[in-house]
């Protein structure tokens, strides 16, 4: 791809402009993990590829869904669906800062006008028990991403550490394009045939998913499917190393994590539906954490996690 | 001598931790030196968000050589044990001395310690203060092992000779190999540079747009924030915390002063406030005229091409769409306050104040009936401190106070204003937390301190209840600090109330909402009636005695006996209270003797009129520790200590107590009459003065008998071989003890 100059001039410029700089820094073009998750962090290529001594590089774009945040698509910035841009190098380069810096640049973001900062901000993931610290990114004033050095995923020591970027790309692009209200913002080239706005293209699901979210999905169901998707995680880790129909040894830790992704995810659903108290809300995430354990633990002895037979 | 410069340089430090790091890397790097020799003239220690530095002048170049000598064994000891000295002193055989002493000859090996360079010193006290740094959060990361608070990048460490000549001093941590170069600012910068010494340093630091110093950065943001609201006519509310947080954020202040939309003008000040600070770190800026806060102050890390229009116009946005949320909230808020607030009452019946002490709407219920109970006693008026107490916590279901939790009580009497409640009832929702800290001003107005009083009580009585106590250093519920706000509030406004009282009925609130599920409905109304009872008897004991005595005469009345719901509470709240009143009287003599009353005068004072009422003990007290700085009072202790002793002697020899009878026409010598005398006197008037609690009175009347005491001590030999006068003697010297005991109990004085 060409090297683009001046400021992008759309949604997907941004992610596009993303992309091809990702690319050459040499990470793995990844593609969104599909099924529903609540953040960029939870696609196996971070969660699971952070664990173990296996070297990794990895850059991708994520829908994220976080039912609670739905306000029928009329809030300028707070959307139930939306997308992160995320990355995650082990180990975490020494120049890790710099090339994060050069991602804004980019993006159009020019460093000699703008004030950029990196203000402390420990991340934790009690569902995932993980933590890390790092920095949220400011420019000038507004918080366009999240940088962290994961210390600890799925309760395991994070050996050696990978560096992660998460970027909210609605609200990074809104400011680089300087839109004011995230239906408004260009998606593709407003010089395009059809032209076409975030508004154009999700107005409608965000009225469609808040309605869902918040009134209707069958809270009933969503006990049930969280309750099978535990068990089902369970059910899975619990099967015999070797395989006896190929007698090779398979340890089915993505499987097994895809049904931890599932009930983190009905969890987030049961929340917006206001079912669940104060109290059994920490049960519920401890539940999920203790799914990603397990998920983590069989990771870890998996090749990819650097098992070596 | 040389002198030492150090900079550790890393990715950006937490701006609060970064006084505290640079505090540290002085005190571990000078402990260490000197530990190892090097003694040195003076240093200095700076923290940015980027690096800690150290500036250490004048250090010895290298350690001095210490010769010691050392015993040995006898020259005729076993050849292991002249082994063992001789590996344990690191000499030889030939270089062992011998010397003639009175036991025979001895062995004495000289011992001598070469100084060392001061760089291998550095090098190495460096290495342990890196790998030990007491980072209150520190992290790995790459493929290393180390752990700093962010990724360490490189290390500058020169010793620089009185030439001028600089060193690198040799040393390398988990691969990081010291050098003499640093860099500037992150933007500003010109790359890498090498220094030779601390003031090339700074000076390189300062072109590169490195202020290095904090204090520097601090004093410049400070002075053009002030001359910038000053040239617009307004003045920058002024926040240490802030002050010092901003400058641990930048490296090259750059202060920019913004407009806030006049959209927002209308939210009350600490909102706007507390949303700047909270999020973006702004200082506010407010017309001095009306107290309203019209812009902001922020401070950019950067000198940008356009002179901050871009960082100030981006600033401005990000501030907009918070405050704009903060406006979506007030004025939702104030919808529901305009209607009474109700609608956040409900909603408090679905959130959880603690797991086994129940909801908030429960705990509003119990807080508001125990402030109706209290309020005559700090002249409120009863209806207003309940009406206040249920309505005090409504704020925390308001969006305002879940956006920003340290607005709570003060968004309460926004609320309560707008929802048209009485004064006294909406500056109760503010008032009721006070005090918040031991610095924080009590509640003065008696519908905020029957609130106030009543929330902290039924706090700790909740706790107590469920035996969650503070122990040793946990005090997870801050019932200490209730406890102590509880005292405060009591002893500044001298107010006199029977704490115990309060104590019990609302330990037996919690007792009943503690068991409402599994208790059947005539237990609860019989604990009910206690409670109503506890409001005639004062105290639970004899509340409850004379509703049992009432159930006798009841037919199907619930069970009472042992084991039985009723006979568990009626048994557990007085033990219950007795500990929380004795974890008051803790609390009351650490209050007091941070004013300087010493604790075992408070002991002496405590439980004289049941113990419960604060301010009479502390009334009390001081009047004896004042009468405890006179000459009679000390003397009239030694006496009364030396009676008490020849009392308890007799007393435990002779299997009585020597407390009645003692009579006049015994007395065989005029001091003994005397002291009759004296006694009767000191009698009448201490309880003249208790009656009206002049307790200074009281202790005069005691001190008095000093005289008298002294006399007859000097005249007479208590233990005669005539028993009809000993007898009589320990008699006299009951008197002494029974009617000192009315004005303080002198035996709990200490020395």
């Amino acid at each position: 791809m060409a090297e683009q100059t001046g400021m992008p001039r759309s949604f997907q410029e941004v992610i596009l402009r993303l992309q091809a700089y990702w690319a050459a820094q040499g990470c793995a073009m990844m593609q969104p993990y599909d099924m529903e998750v609540g953040a960029g962090t939870f696609h196996p290529a971070t969660t699971l590829r952070s664990l173990g001594s296996k070297p990794w590089a990895a850059a991708y774009v994520q829908p994220s869904r976080r039912p609670t945040d739905g306000r029928y698509g009329e809030n300028p910035n707070r959307l139930q669906h939306y997308y992160q841009y995320q990355v995650l190098i082990k180990p975490s380069p020494p120049n890790l800062q710099a090339l994060y810096l050069g991602s804004l640049e980019a993006i159009g973001i020019n460093m000699a006008l703008h004030d950029i900062r990196f203000v402390e901000d420990d991340w934790e993931s009690p569902t995932l028990g993980a933590w890390g610290l790092g920095w949220e990114v400011w420019c000038d004033g507004m918080e366009v991403s999240q940088f962290t050095y994961f210390q600890q995923v799925g309760g395991h020591d994070c050996h050696p550490v990978s560096g992660e970027l998460t970027y909210g790309l609605e609200r990074l692009a809104m400011y680089v394009l300087g839109v004011d209200h995230v239906m408004d913002m260009p998606y593709n080239d407003p010089q395009a045939p059809i032209p076409l706005t975030y508004g154009d293209v999700f107005r409608q699901t965000e009225q469609e998913y808040s309605r869902w979210n918040f009134d209707v999905a069958n809270t009933d169901v969503l006990l049930r499917h969280f309750e099978e998707a535990e068990a089902e995680c369970e059910a899975i880790l619990s099967q015999p190393e070797v395989d006896p129909k190929t007698g090779q040894r398979i340890i089915m830790a993505h499987p097994a994590y895809d049904q931890c992704i599932k009930a983190s995810h009905v969890f987030n659903l049961l929340d917006a539906r206001g079912v669940i108290s104060v109290t059994e809300r920490q049960a519920y995430i401890g539940r999920v954490r203790a799914l990603a354990k397990k998920c983590a633990d069989a990771f870890v002895t998996t090749e990819a996690g650097g098992f070596v037979a | 001598m040389p002198d030492l410069l150090i900079e550790l340089f890393s990715e950006e430090i937490p701006a609060r931790m970064q006084a505290r790091a640079a505090a540290d890397l002085r005190a571990r790097m000078t402990d260490g030196l000197v530990e190892a020799g090097l003694t040195y003239a003076g240093a200095q220690t700076f923290a940015t968000p980027r690096r800690l530095t150290l500036a250490v002048e004048g250090l010895l170049a290298a350690s001095p050589t210490v010769t010691e000598e050392r015993k040995g064994p006898r020259a005729d000891a076993p050849e292991k044990a002249i082994e063992g000295f001789l590996r344990g002193a690191g000499v030889t055989r030939e270089e062992l001395e011998i010397r003639d002493e009175k036991k025979g000859q001895v062995f004495y090996a000289k011992i001598t310690r070469p100084g060392r360079p001061a760089e291998a010193i550095v090098a190495e006290v460096l290495d342990h203060v890196v790998r030990n740094f007491p980072w209150p959060k520190a992290m790995r990361w790459g493929s290393g092992s180390l752990r700093w608070v962010r990724p360490l990048q490189s290390i500058l460490c020169i010793l620089t000779d009185d030439a001028g000549e600089a060193r690198i001093v040799d040393l390398e941590i988990d691969g990081i190999r010291a050098g003499n170069t640093t860099e500037g600012h992150r933007f500003m910068g010109g790359g890498r540079f090498a220094v030779s010494s601390f003031e090339d340093y700074e000076a390189k630091l300062k072109r590169d747009h490195v202020i290095l110093d904090a204090q520097q950065r601090a004093d410049h943001i400070w002075h053009d924030a002030t001359s910038q609201a000053f040239a617009a006519g307004l003045e920058v509310v002024e926040d240490q915390g802030l002050l010092s947080e901003v400058a641990g954020l930048v490296e090259w202040p750059v202060v920019l002063m913004g407009q806030i939309d006049e959209d927002f003008l209308g939210l009350p000040a600490e909102v706007l406030q507390t949303s700047m600070k909270e999020h973006q770190k702004f200082f506010s800026v407010r017309n001095p005229a009306t107290g309203r806060i019209e812009r902001f102050i922020t401070v950019a890390n950067i000198e940008s091409a356009d002179h901050g229009a871009t960082i100030l116009a981006g600033n401005q946005k990000v501030l907009a769409a918070r405050l704009s949320d903060a406006k979506f909230f007030w004025e939702n808020d104030l919808r529901i306050a305009h209607a009474g607030m109700e609608e956040w009452i409900e909603q408090l019946s679905n959130v959880t104040f603690e797991r086994q002490l129940g909801t908030q709407a429960a705990r509003i219920r119990r807080i508001a009936a125990l402030a109706r109970d209290i309020a005559a006693d700090v002249g409120a008026d009863a209806g207003r401190a309940e009406q206040a107490a249920r309505v005090a916590k409504a704020d925390l279901s308001s969006e305002m106070v879940y956006e920003f939790p340290e607005l709570q009580g003060l968004m309460g009497r926004y609320y309560a204003e707008a929802a048209g409640l009485p004064d006294d009832v909406a500056a109760a929702c503010e008032e009721h937390y006070r005090p918040l800290g031991p610095s924080d001003a009590v509640p003065v107005a008696p519908v905020s301190v029957a609130v106030a009083l009543a929330d902290k009580l039924d706090t700790l009585t909740g706790f107590w209840a469920i035996d969650e106590k503070p122990t040793g250093s946990k005090d997870p519920f801050a019932l200490r600090r209730a406890a102590l706000g509880v005292i405060r509030i009591i002893l500044d406004g001298g107010f006199r109330l029977k704490l115990d009282r309060y104590i019990d009925a609302q330990l037996l609130r919690h007792k009943i909402s503690l068991n409402h599920a599994k208790a059947s409905d005539d237990e609860i109304d019989t604990l009910e009636e206690v409670l109503d009872e506890i409001a005639d008897h004062g105290v639970f004991g004899a509340a409850f005695r004379a509703v049992m005595d009432r159930l006798q005469e009841k037919e199907n009345a619930p069970e009472t006996e042992e084991g039985s719901l009723l006979r568990i509470v009626g048994d557990v709240v007085p033990d219950l209270s007795t500990d929380l009143l004795a974890f008051f009287h803790d609390r009351l003599k650490v209050y007091l003797r941070d004013q300087g009353l010493r604790h075992d005068v408070i002991d002496a004072c405590l439980m004289l009129d049941g113990g419960d009422d604060l301010a009479l003990i502390v009334a009390r007290a001081k009047a004896l520790g004042d009468v405890l700085e006179t000459e009679d009072g000390v003397n009239l202790v030694q006496g009364f200590k030396r009676a008490n002793n020849i009392l308890s002697q007799a007393e435990e020899k002779d299997g009585v107590e020597y407390s009645f009878g003692a009579d006049p026409k015994y007395a065989e010598v005029s001091e003994e009459k005397d002291l009759f005398a004296a006694l009767a006197k000191a009698e009448g008037e201490i309880a003249k003065a208790n009656a009206v609690e002049d307790f200074v009175g009281a202790m005069a009347a005691m001190a008095a008998l000093r005289g008298p005491i002294d006399a007859f001590f000097d005249a007479v030999q208590v233990n005669t071989d005539n028993q009809v006068v000993r007898r009589n003697r320990l008699n006299l010297l009951g008197k002494i003890r029974d009617i000192c005991l009315q004005a303080a109990d002198l035996t709990k004085l200490e020395g």
